[in-house]
């Protein structure tokens, strides 16, 4: 029961949240230093972990391929499909979920408990449109972050690939090219798009309805990591049975 | 004139708020007093809409505050400033961006009406040297007095202040009960005062609600106050040794 009305809640907060606009020059510094902070503010991270997930998922598709009769380029093949269809899109968010998520709670939190969220509501402020509007615009941006995920990742599957001369440079980039089905490119968006939401908004819910005092704004951040990662597991198993099933 | 008639609020089991009934009148600097925890602050909050009351009517020149819509509501609050007990300073904004932050949302002012602007209030809470610093590098003092200019920048209609002056030092204190008070009469508006500072009380309690654990407990001026026979009134009045003497003298002359 508690669940249906924190979903309850949690669309309203969403409907609330493009009401009342604040203005436009104000918006678009918070929006700025909304994408400083969430896009730029993860590329180092999001590259860092790609270029080892694509070393890994090629290292272990070539250990696994004992049989010769399978042919060498299923490594770039497998690197590929591994990389853009699931360790782009939904990897990378749930590390997002952890990193901007937590910015995103603990901060709108900390407002909360020192009572700045109420003098933005005192002044006629709509706070939810000022502090999370500009998060979901910056969001927007994400799947950009995802296309280089993608591109470091495969990056990574070659060099691993090389460097472990598990097959030619050729054969792997000939995987790469196997059977490309470009859909494919553009469901992983489809998700990253709404993985981005749901990274902007439930963290700020979270941050936004709590109570208490400092130590609960740390207690907040964890439970909207949980939450924001079953969502997007939940999200991304509805989204993979509707556009590819 | 802000009406409150007969308002409840209650936190799970503890009954805060238990049947409030007064107003607030404009052009008077109107204080709520009372010990800490008799629900001063609850009350504020309630005025403003923050908390939402279990039961009773809060209604501001003659519109109730709970039958108005969201936009309406956030309109009527453009009119309203408010210091918090705790400050409650945007943190990510140093003093001067604090104190624009009403303008920069709701007036079309140049940059340098706005600065103006910003200079004059900071100056009347006698804070000239600490525009560029953020609210963690100023003093508690201090931050009180930028969340004083913050509420009186854009000129309200209705002023709240949380125990404005707690935390002062008695001078600085003094001027900042006489600049509400100078605000109340100049623009001519409806202030509200949460106090425990009789000094204040002296000052500027042109209209005094004595709140004891919930309950409006007494209600009258401050040239009442030292009259009253109520004796919840006189243990909190006399409850310094300063003033106990005082009144000791005070009744001696009389006698
Ligand atoms: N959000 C809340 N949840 C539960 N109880 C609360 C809440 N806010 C206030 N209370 C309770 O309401 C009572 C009145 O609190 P309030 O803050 O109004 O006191 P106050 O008169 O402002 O005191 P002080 O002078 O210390 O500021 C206290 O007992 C407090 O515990
Ligand atoms: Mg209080």
């Amino acid at each position: 029961m508690n669940y249906l009305s924190d979903i309850g809640s949690y669309a309203i907060m969403v409907r609330e949240v493009f009401k009342k606009p604040t203005k436009w020059p104000i918006m678009r510094n918070l929006i700025l230093k909304e994408i400083d902070e969430l896009i730029f503010g993860s590329l180092g991270i999001i590259i860092f972990i790609s270029i080892f997930i694509g070393g890994v998922v090629a290292i272990q598709t070539a250990l696994n391929l004992t049989n010769p009769l399978i042919p060498k380029n299923l490594i770039g093949f497998a690197t590929r499909q591994s990389v853009i269809l699931e360790f782009a899109p939904t990897f990378t968010s749930i590390i997002m979920a952890g990193k901007v998520g937590s910015y995103i709670t603990s901060s709108i939190g900390t407002m909360r408990v020192t009572e700045q969220i109420d003098a933005l509501e005192v002044m006629g402020v709509n706070s939810l449109n000022y502090l999370v509007f500009p998060k979901i615009i910056a969001m927007l941006f994400y799947p950009f972050i995802v296309a280089i995920a993608m591109y470091v990742g495969i990056f990574g599957g070659w060099i691993a690939n090389v460097l472990g001369a598990h097959s030619s440079s050729a054969e792997f980039v000939e995987g790469l090219k196997l059977d490309f089905i470009s859909f494919h490119v553009t469901y992983s968006f489809i998700k990253s798009v709404v993985f981005a939401f749901i990274i902007a908004t439930i963290p700020s819910f979270h941050g936004y309805y709590m109570k208490g005092g400092a130590l609960d704004v740390g207690k907040a951040s964890t439970v909207a990591f949980v939450w924001t990662s079953v969502a997007i597991i939940i999200l991304n198993f509805i989204l993979t049975q509707l556009l590819l099933g | 004139m802000i009406d409150i008639v007969n308002l409840h609020k209650s936190f799970g089991d503890s009954h805060v708020l238990k049947g409030i009934t007064t107003s607030f009148e404009k052009g008077k600097t109107n204080l709520i007093i009372g010990q800490s925890g008799s629900g001063k602050t609850v009350l504020m909050k309630c005025l403003l809409g923050l908390l939402i009351p279990d039961d009773g009517i809060i209604s501001y020149d003659g519109r109730r505050f709970a039958e108005l819509s969201g936009d309406e509501r956030r309109n009527l609050r453009q009119d309203m400033g408010m210091v918090f007990q705790g400050s409650a300073l945007f943190d990510s904004m140093t003093v001067e961006g604090n104190v624009m932050f009403p303008l920069e949302m709701f007036t079309n002012q140049s940059r340098s009406e706005m600065e103006d602007r910003v200079n004059f209030v900071l100056k009347r809470v006698n804070l000239v040297d600490a525009h560029k610093k953020f609210p963690s590098e100023i003093s508690g003092g201090m931050q009180k007095r930028v969340a004083i200019a913050r509420a009186i920048v854009m000129k309200p209609k209705y002023l709240f202040c949380d125990e404005p002056n707690s935390g002062l030092d008695p001078n600085t204190a003094i001027l900042i009960d006489n600049l509400i008070q100078e605000i109340t009469k100049e623009y001519d508006i409806i202030t509200v005062v949460n106090s425990h500072d009789m000094n204040s009380v002296m000052e500027i309690g042109e209209k005094i609600i004595f709140l004891k654990n919930g309950v409006k407990e007494w209600e009258g001026t401050n040239k009442e106050i030292f009259r009253t026979d109520n004796k919840a009134i006189t243990d909190f009045v006399y409850s310094s040794e300063l003033f106990k003497k005082v009144r000791q003298m005070y009744q001696e002359e009389q006698d």
